[in-house]
């Protein structure tokens, strides 16, 4: 991408403090005294927020979301606003969801689909999508969504690694992306099609969503459900192997509603708008379960980013608190404030932004454009919601993520020459982001793969595998990632899997994947590919590599930079080093080669 | 340029985001992006392409309005000198 904006300058320092006054803001903010709240918090008190299933049966997010305030005049209050690529607008009231998603559970339990069993969602931002996500927990099976966009290859993995029986996905993603792994999926029992409301479905092989639907009563009772039964299964990448699958309990819906309720100040009048995809923790975490949980309307909108669309959103429907990313952020700058003003955003309180980083530039860009900074915050799929971030009433240093919730503790770590870990105190100093573990949306298990788990954590803390500093007033900066992972739009992707992916063509002996920095997405994904003998780097061979890549993995996770080199760095022991790939791409010292092969 | 020749330059722009796709092959008026598999960073790379191969200069506020294959061949067919 040849147009840029300023770069990316994540640092401390340079930009002045963004000073808030809490009686200025418009609605008093749900944490006001950020110490006071720290030192008075306990799980077990917020957790007393929340109902628990009715007879003291256990805690299930699908009763927390949906069925608590489906009762008397709240059934009529608005869930869900979809709007729809077309244009059209779609409205669920809470009544209306608690309906839908007892018969999409009632649906699961007709086919034998129970407790713990995973149900796989393959959709684009659909109002069925939310009924078979909620339905799903409900039934106390397991729900995994998948991004849309994956290639067959991503889908099939996951899908294997989580032991899917059940998968709903679309007509149109079926024929493109399933269609050809189906068979090397011998778990996978069913596949429910969601086809245009109306018209059956009629692919052999599967079942159409709608039918079933039609079929199912409205009554359905919540199993009892434990806290740490498994509610969500979420796909990470890391920098070797396969895809990891982190496990989420239901009880991880105290640490939604916590996190909603703090770092993203919800109450009760609110209109929410999370833009990120459900193919991702964010999607879920915020963009289905938590503006229920407080009972507020969620607005849900199927199209792609497209900035004067979505101011229209937020002018049309009011919106009041709004969750993005720094992609869309940077976008949205590029196309310039002039555009902004063409709307009343005059219902937006409270902007909050995670996936990567967001640059000071962007924090500060927000008060201009909307006369509301833009607050940082961090997590990630293993810590299954919000851990540090900028409050409505907190003082924002632009550039830093903020500083940990409460009942988190966060803290700087080295891992010491004898194994142990050692807290970093002194301010301003590098290591890694490590987090106390306890906190109730901690993921459980990797799934089936008890040593990556099990490596994550050393000395009384999980270790996030992201590097920061923490200054001298106990606000986090975040410095870079400690592995290979690359982070493209907000998205993890996993240098082994694309790796893996293009040496499966024939012209390819050996490739290396790296994130190559770009202003806008954080990071674009490239490979470095060396030949087999034979082959020659010509133009129309770095097209069918792309081609290939695509068809496999799907626009997100495929390369959008293909380059030759007849030899790749290694190590003595033939390790691909990328490190060395990167620091080449980018022009910057080479570093400890060493062990680099003669 | 005539409006097939704008045409071919849409469907040679996406051939080179996106190789292995066929733009011939899809309904001209369904959303690109979803149909050719085609993500934020390869639609912001087609838009530059099309300005490569134009000369007409697509402002960023207007990329959703070349959404579809007809909707870029008319916004195009409009500005190419």
């Amino acid at each position: 991408m040849a147009e840029m904006i300023a770069p990316i300058a994540v640092a401390t320092g340079g930009w002045p403090k963004i000073a808030k006054s809490p009686t200025d803001l418009r609605v008093q903010p749900n944490l006001l005294d950020y110490a006071a709240t720290r030192t008075s918090f306990s799980w077990e008190e917020i957790r007393h927020e929340l109902s628990g299933l009715p007879g003291g049966k256990g805690i299930n997010i699908a009763h927390e979301a949906v069925d608590r305030h489906a009762l008397g005049s709240g059934s009529y209050r608005l869930a869900l606003r979809w709007l729809s690529k077309k244009g059209e607008a779609r409205d669920f009231t809470y009544g209306e969801l608690r309906d839908q998603t007892s018969q999409f559970a009632n649906v699961l339990r007709s086919l034998g689909i129970g407790k713990g069993d995973r149900v796989f969602a393959l959709m684009g931002r659909i109002p069925e999508l939310y009924v078979t996500a909620l339905g799903t927990l409900k039934n106390t099976s397991v729900l995994s969504p998948l991004f849309s966009a994956f290639g067959p290859e991503p889908i099939k993995q996951r899908l294997t690694i989580g032991e899917g029986r059940v998968l709903v996905t679309t007509p149109n993603l079926y024929r493109r992306k399933v269609a050809v792994i189906r068979s090397e999926l011998p778990k996978l029992e069913y596949i429910i099609l969601v086809g245009k409301p109306g018209e059956a479905t009629d692919v052999p092989g599967t079942l159409d969503y709608h039918t079933l639907m039609a079929q199912a009563p409205v009554d359905f009772t919540i199993p009892e459900t434990d806290p740490e039964d498994m509610a969500l299964l979420h796909f990470t990448s890391g920098t070797t192997g396969t895809p990891k699958g982190a496990v989420h309990v239901h009880q991880a819906v105290v640490n939604h509603y916590m996190t909603s309720k703090y770092a993203l100040d919800l109450q009760p009048d609110d209109i929410f708008w999370c833009t990120a995809d459900p193919g991702w923790v964010t999607g879920t975490s915020y963009g289905i379960i938590s503006p229920l949980l407080h009972g507020i309307t969620n607005v849900i909108d199927e199209a792609e980013f497209d900035a004067e669309r979505w101011y229209g959103i937020i002018q049309d429907q009011r919106v009041s608190v709004w969750y993005t990313a720094p992609t869309a952020v940077r976008m949205m700058m590029k196309i310039g404030i002039d555009v902004v003003k063409d709307f009343d955003l005059s219902s937006l309180r409270f902007i909050a932004s995670v996936g990567e980083p967001l640059n000071p530039e962007a924090v500060v860009w927000g008060q201009e454009a909307f006369g509301l900074p833009i607050h940082d915050n961090w997590w990630q799929t293993e810590t299954g919601g919000i851990m540090i971030a900028n409050y409505a009433a907190m003082d924002i240093k632009p550039g830093s993520m903020g500083k940990p919730l409460p009942g988190i503790e966060a803290s700087i770590v080295k891992r010491e020459p004898d194994g142990s870990v050692a807290e970093i105190l002194a301010p301003n100093t590098e290591g890694e982001l490590a987090l106390r573990p306890g906190w109730p949306s901690m993921f459980r298990a990797y799934l089936n793969n008890e040593t990556r788990y099990n490596k994550c954590f050393n000395g009384g803390w999980y270790f996030s595998g992201d590097l920061a500093k923490r200054d001298e007033d106990g606000y986090f900066w975040f410095v870079g990632r400690a592995d290979d992972v690359i982070k493209s739009a907000g998205h993890l992707i996993g240098p082994f899997e694309v790796e893996s992916a293009l040496i499966e063509h024939p012209a390819i002996a050996e490739a290396g994947v790296i994130g190559k920095p770009d202003p806008v997405v954080g990071e674009i994904v490239k490979a470095f590919v060396s030949l087999n003998s034979g082959f020659e780097g010509s133009e129309d061979l770095r097209r069918e590599l792309q081609g290939f890549a695509r068809k496999r993995l799907g626009a997100v996770v495929a390369p959008k930079e293909i380059e030759f080199q007849d030899r790749l760095p290694k190590t003595r022991s033939g390790k691909i080093m990328r490190r060395l790939l990167k620091a080449r791409e980018l022009g910057l010292p080479e570093g400890d080669t060493s062990t680099l092969e003669d | 340029m005539t409006e097939n020749q704008i045409k071919d330059t849409v469907f040679t722009a996406l051939k080179d985001v996106a190789p292995e796709a066929d733009p011939s092959s899809i309904d001209p008026d369904e959303n690109i992006q979803d149909e050719l598999d085609i993500d934020s960073i390869d639609y912001l790379n087609f838009m530059m392409g099309l300005h490569e191969k134009t000369g007409v200069d697509v402002p960023e506020r207007d990329y959703a309005k070349l959404a579809t294959i007809n909707s870029a061949v008319s916004y195009l067919v409009a500005r190419v000198g």
